[in-house]
């Protein structure tokens, strides 16, 4: 009896279970299991195949001592920070702008959007070439007359990373103004009436009430963004692939390719995407706990 | 009635509207001075693009990368699709464009129908774990697609699809899941519970619910979901190297490896159209679509 209905339950809604097999497969082996899998095996000491064969910290310890991992995170560190700052600044700007009863805004959100329809591999050699230094800007003002003009980021190891966010920024700009508008938009027309009556300057409404109320906004595209830039990838590939000078523009979605594809060197792309998948977690575990603590279930 | 018919006549008459505003106001004049500079900026890639694409190469030696062409070529853009070399392969970036649409056509069919069928039991037939198996894929589309690569290709060597088509296809569809999942789940619970209750009175099931009820109530959604797709896949590269062999190789792959090619003489004009054919697919998406696309990528923004 007990047994007949425990089967009765387990065949209830039956077509869905099996019409969800797909996401529960997804889930569990691939997402699931395939990180647990990675991060087993990135103590291990994998060449060309993975082989259980357990070393403890020995893959971290090589990929630390290896200055082109050290480099690959500071130009990530460096390149996410700056990237952050300025899409989330300039898109907000835009986005007030954008807010101030303009005409044709959709020609003006049409124009700011689209290179977020292409793709890094696009927008990276379209840069690549208005940087180009004989053709490209450089070339141009040089031809107008000022021989000394020196604008060429793509060949020199100290402006490289400027050179890759300024295609990155126009790239990604347009998508956080959409954001940061769709947020603007969703603050009650009364506020903006309670401020004027108040007399309080428009600008000031905008920092001392219209920011702090669109927190929830500003952490959900600053975890969109983040999670972005930690794997960036197609960019570098296209623009610099990584130089110049070896290694002066390298990432760690680079290194991870790299030695899991070419170098055939297993463990050490377990161990590097192992260290970006903590990286992602610094960024999601805080913002998980802000967006869905207290709360059962978001 | 007379006023009404003078400020319509009024609006008529001039840009200026109804709006008490000066248009001509130095607050004016700073905002769309500046929204106009800015999309300049945006404008110029583009701009370059097209007009390198449309010189010849002495033309663009000579002159400089922000003028028209004086003498029109159609020359690099047939020679982009047609001649185009990469490595030994000298047949042309169409191969790529062809590769590209086989796989984007299945990758986007099969995704959209596995999430939509997803979303449709996360809101209406909810099993025990159901929700958890959701917050996993969630969690995972923010994880580092390199932590899983490996063992991905494990599964598809496994499988015997390892570096064909259908590989491909399989992990577009797994990596396109939670987005659209999320996106259709959402859709799904603006629709009356009322209507799913009454058809189950009505006796229907699982799939007749879905295909006559949920189906045709949702088809602004599955636009969304298309566009979101057709330029997400198509724009992919990782993927595109990492599963799948030279020989199908998506466009995008193709188009860095004719342009960041060691060998040759540069012809920037050539590389310049081979690149803006590879972006042509999603920029004619995002142009036609329109605030479709908007709501399509805000989609990804607004959690659950």
């Amino acid at each position: 009896m007990a047994e007949a209905r425990g089967r009765a339950r387990w065949t209830r809604n039956i077509s869905a279970k099996i019409a969800a097999i797909p996401m529960i497969a997804t889930a569990l082996v691939v997402f699931l299991g395939g990180t647990i899998w990675t991060v087993v095996y990135s103590f291990t000491n994998s060449k060309l195949l993975p082989k259980a064969n357990f070393v403890g910290f020995d893959q971290y310890e090589r990929l630390w001592a290896t200055s082109r991992w050290t480099i690959s995170i500071q130009n990530l560190m460096f390149y996410g920070v700056m990237s952050l700052v300025f899409t989330v600044v300039m898109g907000f700007i835009l986005a007030v702008l954008m807010d101030q009863k303009i005409r044709h805004e959709d020609t003006f959100r049409t124009i700011m959007l689209y290179p977020f329809a292409l793709s890094f591999i696009v927008t990276g050699l379209v840069w690549q070439w208005i940087l180009n230094p004989q053709f490209g800007i450089q070339g141009v003002v040089r031809d107008w007359g000022w021989e000394s003009f020196t604008f060429d980021p793509l060949n020199n190891p100290q402006t490289v990373l400027y050179g890759l966010l300024i295609a990155g920024l126009w790239q990604g700009t347009g998508f956080v103004m959409c954001l940061m508008l769709a947020g603007l938009r969703g603050i009650d027309e009364d506020i903006w009436k309670a401020a004027r009556v108040d007399g309080i300057p428009t600008w000031k409404t905008y920092v001392v009430v219209i920011i702090p109320m669109m927190r929830a906004v500003f952490i959900t595209t600053l975890v969109i963004v983040a999670s972005g830039i930690i794997r960036l990838y197609d960019l570098v590939v296209a623009m610099t692939s990584g130089g110049p000078g070896g290694n002066a523009s390298q990432v760690p979605a680079m290194y991870v390719y790299d030695y899991m594809f070419q170098a055939q060197n297993l463990g050490q792309g377990f161990a590097a995407s192992t260290m970006m998948l903590l990286s992602v977690l610094i960024v999601l575990i805080p913002w998980a706990y802000l967006e869905f603590g207290g709360k059962k279930h978001g | 009635m007379a006023d009404a018919s003078m400020t319509r006549s009024a609006a008529m008459a001039g840009p200026r509207g109804a709006k008490p505003r000066k248009t001509l106001s130095p607050r004016n004049i700073m905002l769309y001075g500046t929204l106009i500079v800015v999309c300049l900026y945006y404008l110029l890639p583009l701009w370059v693009m097209v007009m390198t694409s449309l010189k010849g190469m002495p033309e663009v030696r000579l002159g400089n990368i922000f003028s028209p062409p004086v003498e029109f070529t159609f020359q690099p853009w047939v020679k982009a699709w047609k001649e185009a070399c990469t490595g030994l392969n000298c047949d042309g970036l169409s191969r790529g464009f062809w590769n590209s649409v086989i796989i984007t056509v299945p990758s986007v069919v099969l995704s959209i129908a596995i999430a939509s069928v997803n979303g449709y039991a996360l809101i209406n037939w909810r099993f025990k774990g159901s929700d958890i198996f959701f917050t996993i894929l969630i969690f995972g589309s923010f994880i580092p697609y390199q932590i899983m690569l490996y063992p991905i290709v494990i599964l598809l060597r496994e499988a015997g699809i390892y570096g064909t088509l259908w590989g491909l296809v399989i992990v577009h569809t797994i990596f396109g899941m939670p987005i659209l999942t999320l996106l259709f789940r959402n859709y799904f619970s603006a629709i009356p519970e009322e209507l799913f209750k009454a058809a189950r009175v009505d006796g229907a099931g699982f799939w007749g619910i879905y295909f006559r009820i949920m189906l045709p109530m949702s088809l602004p959604i599955f636009v969304v979901a298309l566009i979101l797709q057709v330029t997400g896949i198509w724009n992919d590269f990782l993927f595109g190297v990492v599963f799948t062999k030279p020989d199908l190789y998506p466009m995008t792959v193709q188009l860095n490896n004719i342009v960041n090619s060691v060998q040759g003489v540069k012809e920037y004009n050539v590389n310049m159209a081979a690149t803006l054919l590879t972006g042509l697919v999603p920029l004619v998406v995002y142009f036609v679509s329109g605030k479709l696309f908007v709501r399509g990528i805000a989609a990804g923004a607004v959690k659950g």
